[in-house]
């Protein structure tokens, strides 16, 4: 059986991995939502971008429940901090992500223009609203949250929503809805027909552009302009799930450390940034399927970014430091993380060869005949 | 230390309200699914087109519905975080990871496959669309699996132990939790409890039609294939309730008492009471009705075993409060003094009755000083309010026996092909369109309100379990809950009855298999 310092580190990558799952899985649906105003400009061309997502955004929203249930399941302190902490936070991304699956059954159950209006924008606003929030979310991460345990561990958090709406953190959202929004056309590019693909393409390769822009401003700014966090003296990395058994410093700079000790981490933000740049080119040469890949791979390189730059922490405490969460303090016992080890080494390679297996049912692109033949039965 | 109260009631309201709505969806979900795919199998062994246009006709209902179900499903993930902080800090060791396990194992498979369920019938061949169709099915059926392994530990906490240096319950054996007799038993039921709410949806719009004199050839095939099923569901749904695991634990020997309002343990096999007015002041029972013999039957399946009343439970629950208040001591201990081995043993001891000690802090924050007084009131406090429990326990009972009954007499009118004549068992099929969600509403209501005051039975009590929110903000997200819902309700209501009014598509020849009819491959460079 493996110790447990190396469970908590392959459950460090793991919830990446996950998170990243989410990203470009479900992250291409919320950005080809975020799109659907400014691609589709008649009810047939909305309905051409909808039913590409049509079939899979259920499964892919599955991501999403996955990466809650695997934080839980692995990392509950963390689970129960970053839950209740950004509490309305989550409650808004909640509703959006309760009203995107009604709309996409409800929409085409009636033909009437002002109900299928109203879902479009329903639409929109769910695609934009988590987007943001998740990034926002990322950015109060690396900010650290106010918030400290008591002797029993209940943990108290001392902020409210406006708080986490600060400007670093709402750069971190803008991020993230450039990165979906790029990521989501270049979905659309490959999947729609004309002329809902060229336009995609188009907005896809300004979302990029942007999102490199902001990203470059968050490096810079996570470099000079907020504290970053460091362990000090030893912490057991086979230790206690007790965060506060250790002792934390808050110092300038402090996220640029794990750049130089460990050089190789620099591949994240410049995967990140070459990646969005190859979308734009290869978008602009019309060559959709490596276009995508490369969306794919810039979208999981700015989460690996993120967790790269605060490693080990998970999420810092603004209020009280030694409480921060780390990846030796905030997980599971070794035998929960031994057993949801073995889960996911059996289950995920056949969730992939499945997935796959759909894709490839569903191949080829939604066309504006396709949903004039299919309009009794489709979105 | 301990939260404020008002944060406890609304944040149990809400969670109660957000679950309950959420379980309006998941039995049709699971009845619906089976039964689409029996349709369709017989569409493929037989190739006839009625029994495909009848499986598309019950997957668009499906699908409204499963929609509503996923929407409502994140709520409850993200609730266990957002509203049950410490709840989630103090046992998801061990109950983060069935539903970790079921978003791998079941949701996946569920929601990929529901995709091509409603896109596929003209992507794949027969046998693959049936293999798909049955693939939901499953994925939604081990859903329900892995949460009521969850959901049966919250009952019946086994293999897992607290931890003093990370201060949680941790599994020590996760083959106990998942085999927990509790969770198997819960699990049998309520699948068995959905798929009769889907075989009475289908019954009660099948009767519809008939009465209304339309699409005759699916309605007479549907209700037949929803009457066989309906009959063998509600006889599992009673055989096998959900009480034979009431007697595995201590708690749950609590919950039946409650069920039963048995305030004093009777000599076995003791008798059921079927009529009363349970008192909670007086522990006592007025204008009873009692069969003897039958409840010592019900429960513990012997005529020799005892069945403990309510008043010896209390008594218990005070020797375990004084056991858990050693355990609570010891604790402080270790937590001063890591490396005290003496003390950890102690705690080791008494560990498993530290979550009675825990009642006492409703009543006072530095529970080592409770008096006799504090400690005979916090045990009366493991009794749950009996009242609703009994009578939501005996109308869910009466509404189970009523399903068999109703499914015999269809299964014996389909087979003797009178059912399309029999216009007023067809009425009372009709009318019986609410009552499963009736039965499943109530037996949610007296699993969890009889799991009272208990979050985890026996290890954390409901009030602790809460994140240390205001009340201000629980407040917000309960009233936005009840109006987003609400609306929701609304709309899926209205669409459901559209698309019932509407019926099933007119006919039109079967389409031949085609590979890929959006655009071949090469078209789509």
């Amino acid at each position: 059986m493996l110790d447990y310092e190396m469970l908590r580190l392959i459950w460090w990558a793991l919830l990446g991995i996950l998170l990243i799952g989410f990203a470009v899985m479900d992250g291409f649906d919320l950005g080809a939502a975020m799109l659907l105003p400014f691609v589709g400009r008649t009810d047939a061309e909305r309905r051409v971008a909808i039913n590409t997502v049509g079939p899979v955004w259920e499964g892919n929203q599955v991501w999403l429940v996955l990466g809650g249930g695997a934080i839980f399941a692995a990392w509950p302190t963390l689970y129960a901090v970053a839950f209740s902490g950004f509490y309305l936070a989550m409650f808004l991304a909640l509703c959006a992500l309760i009203v995107r699956p009604v709309s996409f059954k409800f929409r085409s159950k009636l033909t009437h223009p002002t109900w299928r209006s109203v879902w479009d924008w329903a639409l929109f606003a769910c695609g934009l609203v988590p987007s943001l929030i998740f990034g926002v979310a990322f950015g109060n991460v690396i900010e650290g949250a106010p918030f400290r345990f008591d002797d029993t561990m209940r943990m108290t958090y001392e902020g409210t929503l406006f708080g986490l709406l600060n400007p670093f953190a709402l750069l971190c959202g803008l991020v993230s809805v450039a990165m979906l929004a790029m990521h989501g056309g270049a979905y659309l590019a490959l999947k729609a027909g004309p002329p809902i693909a060229a336009r995609a393409a188009f907005f896809a390769r300004r979302a990029a552009l942007v999102m490199i822009a902001l990203f470059l401003i968050g490096g810079v700014w996570v470099a000079i302009g907020i504290d970053g966090y460091a362990i000090v003296g030893v912490v057991a990395h086979d230790g206690p799930s007790n965060p506060l058994l250790k002792d934390v410093a808050r110092t300038a700079g402090a996220w640029m450390a794990n750049y130089s000790t460990y050089p190789w981490m620099m591949l994240a933000p410049c995967l990140a940034i070459a990646g969005a740049l190859l979308t734009i080119v290869l978008l602009g040469g019309a060559r959709n399927g490596l276009a995508f890949v490369a969306s794919a791979v810039s979208v999981a390189s700015v989460i690996a970014t993120a967790g790269l730059s605060i490693f080990p922490f998970l999420l810092p405490s603004s209020l009280d430091p030694k409480a921060s969460l780390t990846v030796w303090d905030a997980s599971s016992s070794r035998l929960t993380l031994a057993i949801m080890l073995g889960a996911t080494l059996l289950l995920l390679p056949i969730v992939l060869i499945y997935t796959a297996w759909v894709y490839r049912v569903l191949r080829g692109r939604v066309t504006l005949a396709y949903v004039d033949e299919n309009s009794a039965s489709i979105y | 230390m301990t939260a404020a109260l008002d944060v406890v009631q609304l944040s149990r309201l809400q969670f109660g309200l957000t679950a309950m709505y959420h379980f309006l969806f998941i039995p049709l979900t699971l009845g619906l699914a089976v039964l689409l795919g029996v349709m369709e199998s017989v569409y493929v062994m037989t190739g006839r087109e009625v029994w495909r246009r009848m499986t598309k006709f019950w997957g668009l209902l499906f699908g409204i519905n499963f929609a509503m179900g996923v929407a409502t499903g994140i709520t409850m993930e993200f609730q266990f975080g957002m509203n049950w902080a410490y709840y989630s800090h103090y046992v998801g060791d061990v109950f983060g990871a069935p539903l970790a396990i079921e978003g791998l194992m079941a949701f996946f498979l569920e929601a990929t496959f529901i995709g091509l369920f409603f896109f596929g019938w003209d992507k794949l061949s027969k046998g693959a669309h049936l293999a798909v169709t049955w693939l939901v099915a499953l994925g939604s059926n081990l859903s329900a699996l892995w949460i009521l392994i969850a959901n049966g530990w919250m009952q019946h906490p086994v293999g897992s132990r607290f931890n003093p240096d990370t201060m949680r319950m941790e599994v020590t054996d996760f083959s106990a939790v998942i085999f927990n007799p509790v969770a198997q038993a819960k699990f049998v039921h309520t699948v068995s409890a959905g798929y009769v709410t889907g075989s009475i949806f289908v019954l009660a719009i099948s009767a519809f039609y008939l009465l209304r004199g339309h699409h005759i050839e699916i309605a007479k095939r549907s209700a037949t294939v929803a009457a066989s099923f309906g009959l063998a569901a509600s006889l599992s749904v009673v055989v096998l309730g959900d009480e034979s695991g009431y007697t595995a634990g201590e708690n749950q020997k609590m919950k039946i008492a409650a069920i039963e309002a048995m305030w004093n343990t009777e000599p076995a096999p003791a008798p059921f009471t079927v009529f009363g007015l349970p008192n909670q002041a007086t522990h006592t029972t007025d204008y009873e009705i009692r069969i003897p013999w039958m409840l010592g039957l019900i429960d513990t399946r012997s005529l020799s075993a005892e069945v403990p009343g309510i008043n010896e439970l209390v008594a218990h629950a005070q020797e375990r409060i004084r056991s858990g208040l050693i355990a609570y001591e010891a604790l402080a201990k270790v937590r001063a003094n890591r490396g005290d081995a003496d003390t950890r043993a102690v705690l080791a001891t008494h560990g498993d009755d530290l979550g009675y000690a825990l009642l006492l802090k409703k009543l006072r924050p530095d529970i080592g000083n409770a008096s006799d007084v504090q400690i005979a009131e916090a045990a009366e406090n493991t009794v749950p309010v009996v009242s609703p429990l009994f009578w939501s326990f005996r109308v869910m009972v009466a509404l189970g026996m009523f399903f068999i009954g109703l499914f015999a007499v269809a299964f014996y009118l389909a087979s003797t092909r009178r059912l399309q004549s029999s216009r007023i068992f067809l009425w009372v099929a009709l009318c019986a369109l609410p009552l499963p969600w009736i039965a499943g509403e109530l037996g949610w209501y007296v699993a969890e309100v009889g799991r009272q005051p208990w979050v985890i039975e026996g290890v954390l009590p409901t009030f602790l379990a809460v994140s240390s929110l205001s009340a201000s903000n629980v407040l917000t997200t309960l009233v936005g809950f009840i109006t987003f819902y609400s609306a929701l309700l609304v709309v899926d209501i209205y669409l459901m009855t559209k698309t019932i009014r509407l019926g099933p598509a007119p006919i039109r020849p079967a389409p031949s298999f085609r590979p890929s009819p959006i655009a071949t491959p090469a078209a789509a460079e």
